[in-house]
């Protein structure tokens, strides 16, 4: 249950419990080379094409930090308006697994390279500020493959080493709502700032989910439960929804609730465990003796920050101000990046309204049903501004702008050519107007009488014989004003 | 001329380039005295017939500007040589060939250097007596039955009795210069930093450090000369200024200041030690250097610090060591399984106690007590030493606390094996360089060493101030060949 502050309530007899979720999303960064070697990190090449030395950990190999990927983690924190740290430590976390050759991962613990920050969501109830806790960096694993061969576990190292950017929020989200909004927010700031292409489907963004329940008006948060590597929405919200209400129940009937891993079955939509707190790992954190502590100098952040695109935040305040959108429009059309600049290049040269209402509208609809991008959008920008203006002055109507949109799509791209060549131009000369109109009152003098005594409901009537007639061609204002005029009489 | 495996690798340079000697003759002298020579157990690898070839190839199309124009050099087994099989002195190694070369052995192979084969050493380098390595101990030509010292045993015995005309070996905690100081040989461990790390079989990243062995000093510095390169590579690879520490020798070390640090005085040393040093210092003072008193106040924590922060580093570096990517694997019946029976049958007894001493002392609950406390005295120890080179140049120390011993004799007592690397050890926790110069023999005639340890890069002061003590000392080996039958 949702409420209007966006509170996540479960209620159970006379207790109202509030969902307590804060999100660890491991965002892989967006880079040719991997974190500590200069293998290719291309999706969905052949197994253990991707592979060095390093990344296979042969004796006497050694990890050197890719500037890249840093310069990408930097640039992330400001788009989280987090404070940069200047001095960072890369950890190593120790534990055995086939897919981890080091024996280790290298990771940041106690000293991040990004600190506090914050995410702000706009929510149907008002602006809602997530608090980021931290960014850290650390090197992805290989992958474990356990349904090729009957008997072995195969190995993929492809992703051993590649760069990924844990982002940790505070316990601040509150709704299924809200943290759809946030992973959508955080997505759409790494896509701005090209560190991530924020692709849940190839495993680019996922994350891990922390949630508790307490009671309403409580202030002391609720024991937690870690739901590991969930990657996507749809899942999340269904694992915070089964956790949160397994949760309750156990506070109803009097249990505890244990502190724990769980892993989300997507087959059967349930959290299980994985691992309770007293069989936790113990990681065995130090710091990597093969790589120095990691200094920021202040001209490399500054020349970063010199290098920071228009953020969603940012653009959707200008677009407000500048094209006077409604937030909710604005909002729609910067949460994609490629979306806002669509949108742009068709209002350089067109009405915004006109164009808002296309894109939001029919081309959206476009998209969706063909599922596709906005970049590979049948329709490009350029020729959607040429369609507008010719709705804007007066060569097609609305109705016949739909008509020629779609064989736009359809692949004749220039909306002047379609029009010309299929005659389509509204009707617009008052005088064949009124012709029409003449003909049509003469030839429905009953109904034109049935009007005038007060059924107005007929006017449409009138209207769409025009239309019919003109082959839905004729000007409809035209044909309002003149048949108003003529009715009267 | 006298015998070509008997000449130190200046001489054995100078008789190739003025073409007294071939590289095949020396390399084919140095092959016939290996194979005369195994009882002493120093190889792992042979690479004879390989390094035949090579030589044959040098000789066909000589280049004499190279700094080591055909020499043959045998290196120890923890360096990863491309094509050659790489132990590290383990089984879990056992079958392990790189595809790739260590940034230092390939600096060797540039100037002219050919691989001879690969030295045996303590497992994964832990040990100071050669005697836990997979392939047998190392016999030390000083005397039968005596340890050679460690880790890089087969290096030290292989130079001192004249297999190869110098080596490399590398030093985490005296691993080069206990083993110098055992044989009678120059064993120098350079400034961390100073040699590339990159395919060094990894032992404790912090600490270790590749530096030459040789028969003198003069010999070690054009090696160390050659090794040391700035190396991408290795994020720990310093970037300085590398002199030609050959060239720019000199035996004038007038004025230099020399510490003595009291706290070197430990409980129990034996006469002999003592005396040598007293008579160490009267070197330095012959050779018109200043000796002034100093205070390493921190000194009685470095052996503990370096036994929680070397097997700390090593119990996370041999991870890796799973059976799963490449070396020795044992069957099991899954993953949990299959990881116990290859690191329990793959490691040696030594390196376990390491694993788990370090897996201990990194674990929640003990990390504050053991692992960051041993970091804030490895501070305290650098302190030290800072504190004391704003008095002095170098110190002056015994390399060892005693002769060395026999084969078996402290492998069932870990801790008066780890008290080997009493005076070694402060030297890596500090990053500093040291050499260690044999000085003379105790009453069993077994070789007695000093170290040098100087200021962070100023390894040509390190040498200098070696090479002007070499000459007072004038030590002679004195061995006996007792394993020639």
């Amino acid at each position: 249950m949702s409420t209007d502050t966006g509170q996540y309530l479960i209620t159970r007899d006379n207790n109202i419990y509030e969902v307590v979720i804060g999100l660890e999303v491991h965002a892989q960064v967006l880079s040719n080379s991997k974190l500590f070697s200069s293998s290719a990190t291309k999706f969905g090449a052949e197994a253990n094409t991707q592979v060095s030395l390093v990344d296979a950990a042969f004796p006497g190999m050694l990890p050197v930090i890719n500037k890249y990927c840093i310069k990408q983690a930097v640039k992330t924190g400001i788009g989280l308006k987090a404070k940069i740290n200047k001095r960072s430590i890369f950890d190593r976390k120790n534990y055995f697994y086939a897919d981890l050759p080091q024996g280790y991962q290298i990771s940041q613990y106690k000293h991040p390279i990004i600190g506090e920050g914050k995410v702000v969501l706009d929510m149907p109830y008002g602006q809602r500020e997530i608090g980021i806790e931290r960014l850290h960096l650390e090197q992805d694993a290989g992958k474990s493959i356990h349904d090729i061969d009957p008997e072995n576990t195969l190995v993929d190292l492809n992703r051993s080493g590649v760069a990924l950017m844990e982002i940790v929020s505070k316990p601040d989200l509150r709704s299924l709502d809200e943290v759809n909004a946030y992973i959508k927010k955080l997505r759409s700031i790494m896509r701005y700032l090209d560190t991530c292409d924020g692709n849940m489907q190839e495993g680019s963004l996922r994350a891990d989910v922390n949630v508790s329940v307490k009671k309403k008006d409580s202030k002391n948060l609720g024991t937690r439960c870690e739901i590991k590597n969930v990657n996507s929405i749809k899942f999340m919200q269904l694992a915070i929804s089964y956790e949160a209400n397994r949760q309750v129940d156990l506070i109803e009937q009097g249990k505890k609730i244990d502190q724990e891993t769980r892993l989300f079955d997507t087959k059967k939509n349930e959290t299980r465990s994985m691992r309770s707190k007293e069989d936790a790992h113990d990681y065995r954190y130090f710091p990597d003796p093969d790589l120095l502590p990691l200094e920021l100098k202040d001209d490399f952040i500054e020349k970063i920050k010199s290098e920071i695109p228009e953020l969603p935040d940012e653009k959707k305040k200008r677009f407000i101000d500048k094209f006077n959108l409604s937030p909710y429009e604005a909002n729609i059309l910067v949460s994609d990046k490629e979306t806002s600049e669509y949108f742009e290049k068709v209002v350089k040269n067109s009405d915004v309204k006109l164009a808002t209402n296309w894109i939001t509208g029919e081309l959206f609809a476009l998209l969706n049903e063909k599922d596709l991008g906005i970049t590979q959008s049948p329709i490009n920008a350029e020729n959607l501004s040429k369609l507008i203006n010719l709705i804007k002055n007066g060569t097609i109507s609305g109705k016949i702008a739909k008509t020629v949109f779609e064989l736009m799509a359809a692949g004749d791209k220039d909306p002047k050519k379609i029009v010309e060549e299929k005659n389509l131009k509204q009707q617009s000369d008052p005088k064949e107007l009124e012709k029409i109109i003449l003909e049509i009152i003469s030839k429905n003098q009953d109904k034109v009488d049935q009007y005038k005594l007060g059924k107005e409901k007929l006017f449409g009537f009138f209207v769409g014989q025009v239309m019919k007639i003109s082959g839905g061609k004729a000007n409809p204002k035209l044909v309002n004003d003149i048949l108003k005029e003529k009715l009267k009489k | 001329m006298s015998n070509i495996t008997s000449q130190n690798l200046t001489e054995l340079i100078k008789n190739i380039k003025n073409k007294k000697i071939s590289s095949e003759e020396a390399t084919k002298s140095f092959i016939e005295r290996a194979e005369k020579s195994r009882a002493l157990n120093c190889y792992i690898t042979e690479n004879f017939e390989s390094a035949i070839k090579k030589a044959k190839e040098f000789d066909n199309k000589p280049n004499f500007n190279r700094k080591l124009p055909g020499i043959p050099i045998a290196v120890k087994d923890l360096f990863c040589t491309n094509g050659v099989r790489t132990t590290a002195g383990s089984k879990i190694l056992n079958n392990f060939v790189p595809t790739y070369e260590s940034t230092v052995t390939q600096n060797i192979w540039n100037e002219g250097g050919i691989l001879l084969g690969k030295l045996n050493c303590d497992e994964f380098a832990m040990g100071s007596s050669n005697e836990t390595s997979f392939f047998g101990n190392v016999q030390s030509p000083i005397d039968v039955n005596l340890v050679p010292g460690g880790s890089s045993g087969g290096s030290a015995s292989a130079v001192a009795s004249n297999l190869t005309p110098i080596t490399i070996g590398t030093d985490t905690g005296g691993s080069i210069r206990q083993p110098a100081s055992f044989t009678g040989t120059v064993g120098l461990k350079p400034t961390y930093g100073s040699c590339s790390r990159y395919g060094i079989v990894a032992f404790a990243s912090s600490l270790d450090q590749a530096g030459p062995m040789g028969k003198n000093v003069k010999d070690c510095a054009l090696l160390q000369e050659i090794i040391s390169s700035y190396d991408s590579k290795d994020s720990t690879s310093i970037n300085f200024k590398r002199n030609n520490y050959s060239e720019l020798l000199t035996n004038n070390i007038k004025g230099k200041k020399i510490g003595i640090p009291k706290e070197y005085r430990v409980e129990n040393m034996p006469k002999e030690i003592e005396d040598l040093w007293i008579k160490g210092i009267d070197f330095v003072k012959e050779c018109g250097a200043k000796i002034i008193d100093i205070s390493l106040p921190h000194t009685n924590y470095a052996l503990p610090t370096y036994y929680i922060v070397a097997p700390a580093e090593a119990s996370s570096n041999l991870a890796r060591y799973d059976g799963v990517k490449y070396g020795f694997r044992s069957k099991g019946i899954n993953l949990i399984d299959m990881y116990e029976k290859t690191r329990s049958e793959g490691f040696g007894n030594e390196v376990k106690r390491r694993i788990m001493i370090g897996t201990y002392v990194l674990s929640s609950g003990y990390y504050d007590a053991y692992y960051l406390k041993a970091q804030k005295v490895r501070k305290l120890i650098k302190n030290d030493f800072d504190e004391a080179y704003k008095k002095v140049d170098a110190i002056l120390t015994p390399s060892t606390p005693s002769s060395a011993f026999k084969i078996g004799e402290k492998t069932s007592d870990p801790v008066s094996m780890y008290l080997n690397d009493i005076f070694t050890v402060p030297a890596n926790l500090a990053g500093l360089p040291g050499i260690s110069i044999p000085a003379g023999l105790d009453k069993k005639g077994y070789p007695l060493g000093l170290q040098i340890i100087s200021k962070a890069f100023d390894e040509q002061n390190l040498l200098n101030i070696a090479y002007a003590m070499e000459e007072k000392i004038n030590f002679k080996n004195t061995i006996k060949e007792w394993w020639f039958n």
